[in-house]
């Protein structure tokens, strides 16, 4: 496909806009001002023919299946698109007075509030804008009260699974990362009281875990932790496995980030935006960076909190990702949310049951929202699980992220989440056994997927050694 | 049962294939201690119509100013229809990060036309796939100078957007590195006096932003002849993308590392968010940038496409070593940009930014035409500080009386009676003379 | 299945180190480079740093990969590997020859007691 550039003709592009100026005004002094202006000139029919047509080359939940693990690509609710691009957001600038935008911040507000419900904390932030950017602001929330108590702390526990933004999200913070070993897929409470001093800062830990287990022992967890007066982090990619079942707040954990662009429903963009609340028990309340929404008598306004950690990024939050999620929340219920896990989880288990003879891993128990398989015993025949996921772009269906998590050779792991039926299921089910036996009588054709793609392998070794990042 | 597709006979025939006969048994493995044991105090949910309706009555609590005169971070520019006929693709919006390569073409193609288009707007030469916001943008664009440097003291000019001030702070607090401020003149500028003698002492960079919160064109060459006398890099902030119609690439006068927030470019106010970081950088410091980068490539078949690279930067492969922990981005609104950036072309960014400087100089006329005296004299693009003879209150309720919303009090500054106003395209001629007499009242 | 140089001492961290009177050169072993793939960056070591046994020396970046090259005894380093820095692939395709990383002057030779021999790491990585 043609790039702007390549279509860019001088004059092509027709834009105008009016000028009510009529006077002179003095110009810029001739140093500051730039001679020319290097930008693709192309005319409106072209340029929307270009973006259709690279809409056609994506794939996204709309298309089908989608079962990135750990990333919840759940349907994304029409109805709150269309109410997140109301003509008025155009005009709510963050500074205006906040008796203009009542209903904004007592949608805030209440966000807040759903949040603590949902997560069983006691105060919220909406501030941060990614899972990560919350985890970051947790973490930073701790450090700063460990600092205000004169403790210094500065090893962060790990377990073998965690989401590589845990380790990167402490390495921000200055803190030193300690990983441990799973047993059995989950955290091992004798490897981690061996593990666990004063010098511990906290445990992070995402329940269920990247494999989809839910970590049983968390109630020990909490308790060797408290002994040495360490704290502990709740990520939340993985809340479609269990919420309106149970609540991360009722397991012991003192922060939590919510990924409102997964458990919430609001789309991925191809990447972002997202948004990453975080959630803290009262002992932290404090610390939440500034501002935060307070209601008075129905009239709503900002607070800064006693001994707020400052801000971790401009303004309140990515409030349009917010208000799809509160939407979404309202359009639920309780009832909705709890139905929810309950077929997220009864569609994973599904295809895990049906799939585990086929790419078995080394574990076989209950599992959440996700399931992570294995393509390791086709090594044998010269397959390796990458080329598994480019076949099963020729089925029609968007691959589960591979490689990931580590402990588990050639892993597949799958995250179909509630909003596929039966049918999608099956169909998936039905293309996955094909394919194993492609690999048994005929590996070439995996080994060489995909075939029904426009562009196919492209050469990650070229992209890394001729870096080409603009045209 | 919202927005799941199942039919009760298919949860049925799986639940029986699994096994169960409840679909508690699915969640036995949770200890009971911990399970929800009343149902929660949620509103009861509503039907599409419902929410409308909802939606209605909350959004009757607000009130829509459409005379905007606010800056600070944030602008009021137009948005072609454009943008949004292409973000409300669900090919696009309802995909995830293209790690598969050849499911996601146009995106990754899409991206790849992004950083291009950036980095020829500035001089860069590598833009990455985007950022949070301008404010996280600056604190990584910081933590790359230190990496690079390896020197623990940072210089700010203190001209710097007050909030992005806060982020640094709270950023920086947990890490070793000391902050020094560089203080402005009288023309809200740097103060390069001061700036040579602080330079001095070993710095990893300084970091300024221009146009500045003030509104004010500081001399970036003037800037880096000075900063590059020692062994530092110079990190520049742009708050107001538009500016960028008219004034030189920031590359092009020596800037080292470019944080920006191009919420001009295509996206709504929004109430905050979300945005649209930019981070942009030289060759030489490829490898030290945080976030996605988009690269061109061939095929096994040699046909051109698009692929993420340097990956070994990212969290999902560097752990802890990770330049960053960024994963989810701004991937949608970096879209925004691209589609606003072509629909207005060349000549229409240049018009756009030439009616901005002209309609703020025109306010800046009818100001001192009524006596009214500009806090800072220094050359500025489309925001002004105005001396004002009256409390924020008193100035809020004025301006209330006529529709208007401007004039941010520079509190941070202790310059209480000094106010922040933007004027931008979608400022009207009669908006400036509403909000002049507004002023001049009373 | 990978290749082990008799005479060399190795590390766990799959480092190879020859040594030669007071220089030891360094690279990293056949099965290193396998693990890695496609090597697309080394980064260029400074010549007269002063480092400690087990120290991170350099980086090495393939596609998929990064791992931290670290020093198997303390001294300083004298030369780096140019050719490596501008041809990574002779990394993967030469790792014990042509692929050499960087070369130190070696501070004390009874750090050398603590490393594996061929057979050692043979076993190891087999």
């Amino acid at each position: 496909m043609e790039l702007l550039k390549e279509i860019s003709k001088e004059g092509k592009n027709k834009f105008d806009i009016e000028d009510d100026i009529y006077i002179e005004i003095e110009n810029l002094e001739e140093k500051y001002l730039r001679s020319e202006i290097n930008l693709p000139d192309i005319s409106e029919v072209d340029l929307i023919r270009h973006f259709i047509s690279l809409s056609k080359e994506n794939y996204g939940v709309d298309n089908g299946f989608y079962p990135l693990g750990s990333c919840t690509m759940k349907y994304n609710p029409k109805i709150n698109e269309e109410i997140a691009k109301k003509e008025d957001f155009k005009y709510f600038h963050p500074l205006i007075s906040i008796e203009y935008s009542q209903g904004l911040l007592k949608i805030m507000w209440e966000m807040q509030e759903f949040l603590k419900i949902l997560a069983g904390m006691d105060a919220f932030t909406l501030q941060p804008k990614a899972g990560a950017h919350g985890e970051y602001t947790g973490l930073r929330i701790m450090w700063e009260y460990f600092n205000d108590k004169g403790e210094k702390r500065n090893k962060v526990i790990l377990p073998d699974s965690a989401h590589g933004t845990n380790p990167a999200s402490s390495s921000m913070l200055g803190l030193e990362v300690i990983e441990i070993e799973s047993k059995d897929g989950m955290v091992d409470p004798e490897k981690l009281s061996e593990v666990v001093d004063e010098k511990t800062f906290a445990l992070m830990l995402t329940n269920p875990n990247t494999l989809g287990f839910f970590e049983k022992d968390i109630l020990k967890i909490k308790e060797i932790l408290k002994s040495k007066g360490a704290l502990l982090y709740y990520d939340g990619a993985n809340l479609n496995g269990f919420i309106g079942i149970a609540r991360p707040g009722d397991m012991g954990f003192d922060a939590v980030h919510l990924n409102l662009h997964k458990t919430f429903s609001t789309p991925h963009g191809g990447g972002g935006p997202g948004s990453g609340p975080v959630g803290v028990k009262e002992f932290l309340k404090d610390y939440l960076p500034y501002p935060l929404i307070e209601n008075e008598e129905e009239f709503y306004y900002f607070s800064k909190p006693a001994k707020s950690i400052g801000k971790v990024g401009s303004f309140f939050g990515n409030f349009s990702v917010i208000l799809k999620a509160y939407l979404y929340i309202r359009e639920l219920g309780f009832d909705g949310l709890k139905e929810v896990s309950q077929i997220a989880v009864l569609n994973a288990n599904y295809i895990k049951e049906k799939l585990k003879k086929y790419y078995p891993s080394q574990f076989d128990r209950l599992v959440k929202h996700e399931c992570v398989l294995s393509g390791k015993i086709y090594k044998d025949y010269g397959v390796k699980t990458v080329d598994i996921a480019k076949r099963i772009m020729d089925y029609g269906f968007h691959p589960p992220t591979i490689y990931f998590p580590h402990i588990v050779d050639e892993a597949l792991m799958i995250e179909p989440t509630e909003t596929e039926n039966k049918e999608t299921l099956d169909k998936f089910i039905d293309a996955m056994i094909k394919i194993s036996e492609e690999i048994k009588n005929n590996p070439e054709i995996v080994k060489n997927a995909p075939l029904n793609t426009k562009i196919k392998r492209p050469d990650e070794l070229k992209a890394n050694k001729e870096l080409k990042v603009k045209w | 049962m919202k927005f799941i597709p199942h039919t009760q006979k298919e949860i049925e025939e799986m639940m029986r294939d699994l096994g169960i006969s409840s679909l508690d048994d699915l969640f036995k493995d949770i200890p009971d201690e911990v399970k929800i044991k009343e149902k929660l105090d949620l509103p009861k949910p509503l039907s599409e119509l419902g929410i409308r309706e909802e939606i209605e009555n909350i959004f009757s609590l607000n009130t829509i100013p459409k005379r905007i005169f606010l800056g600070g971070g944030a602008y009021y520019h137009l948005i072609p229809s454009t943008v949004n006929y292409v973000l409300n693709r669900g090919e696009f919006y309802t995909s995830y990060t293209p790690y598969q390569p050849e499911l996601s073409q146009g995106m990754l193609q899409a991206l790849f036309e992004f950083q291009s288009v950036l980095s020829d707007l500035t001089g860069a030469d590598i833009t990455n796939a985007s950022m949070y916001d301008g404010a996280t943008s600056l604190m990584e664009a910081v933590f790359m100078g230190e990496r690079v440097k390896n020197k623990k003291r940072l210089l700010i000019a203190r001209s710097l957007n007050p909030e992005y001030q806060e982020v640094l702070k709270t950023y920086i607090k947990p890490r070793d590195i000391k902050i020094e401020f560089i203080d402005f003149k009288e023309d809200g500028r740097v103060d390069l006096n001061q700036l040579e003698e602080k330079t001095k002492e070993d710095f990893s960079s300084l970091v300024v932003q221009s146009p500045n919160y003030f509104g004010i064109i500081e001399d970036i060459e003037e800037i880096n002849k000075i900063v590059k006398k020692r062994d530092a890099l110079l990190i520049q902030l742009i708050t107001e993308m538009m500016s960028l119609g008219i004034l030189k690439s920031p590359f092009e006068l020596g800037v080292d590392i470019l944080a920006a927030e191009a919420q001009s470019f295509g996206i709504p106010l929004s109430f905050g968010g979300p945005y649209l970081g930019i981070l942009q950088t030289k060759k030489e410091f490829v490898r030290e940038i945080p976030g996605r980068i988009v690269g061109e490539t061939v095929d096994r078949n040699g046909k051109r496409c698009f692929v993420m690279t340097l990956r070994t930067r990212e969290q999902d492969i560097r752990r802890e070593k990770a330049k960053s922990n960024i994963c989810t981005n701004n991937s949608l609104n970096a879209i925004a940009a691209l589609v606003f950036l072509a629909t207005v072309g060349p000549k229409g960014v240049k018009k756009i930014a030439e009616i901005n400087y002209k309609k703020s100089h025109y306010f800046k006329k009818r100001l001192i035409d009524e006596g009214f005296n500009l806090t800072f004299k220094g050359p500025f693009f489309n925001e002004i500080v105005v001396d004002l003879p009256f409390t924020d209150n008193v100035l809020k309720e004025k301006l209330s009386l006529v529709g208007i919303e401007g004039g941010i009090p520079l509190k941070y500054y202790a310059m209480d009676n000094s106010y922040l106003f933007s004027v931008t395209e979608m400022n009207r001629r009669e908006d400036i003379e509403l909000l002049i007499c507004s002023l001049k009242e009373g | 299945m990978y290749k082990v140089i008799e005479g060399l001492f190795y590390e766990k961290s799959d480092e190879w180190l020859k040594v030669d009177g007071e220089i030891g050169t360094v690279g990293i072993t056949d099965y290193a480079q396998d693990k890695l793939g496609d090597i697309v960056y080394l980064e260029e070591a400074k010549v007269g740093k002063v480092v400690n046994k087990g120290d991170v020396v350099i980086s090495i970046e393939s596609v998929k990969a990064a791992a931290d090259i670290h020093s198997p005894v303390s001294g300083e380093i004298v030369e780096v590997n140019l050719d490596a820095v501008k041809n990574t692939v002779i990394i993967n395709e030469d790792p014990y020859g042509k692929g050499w990383l960087f070369k130190i002057k070696i501070k004390d030779k009874n750090e050398l007691k603590d490393l594996m021999d061929a057979k050692a790491y043979s076993e190891y990585r087999q």
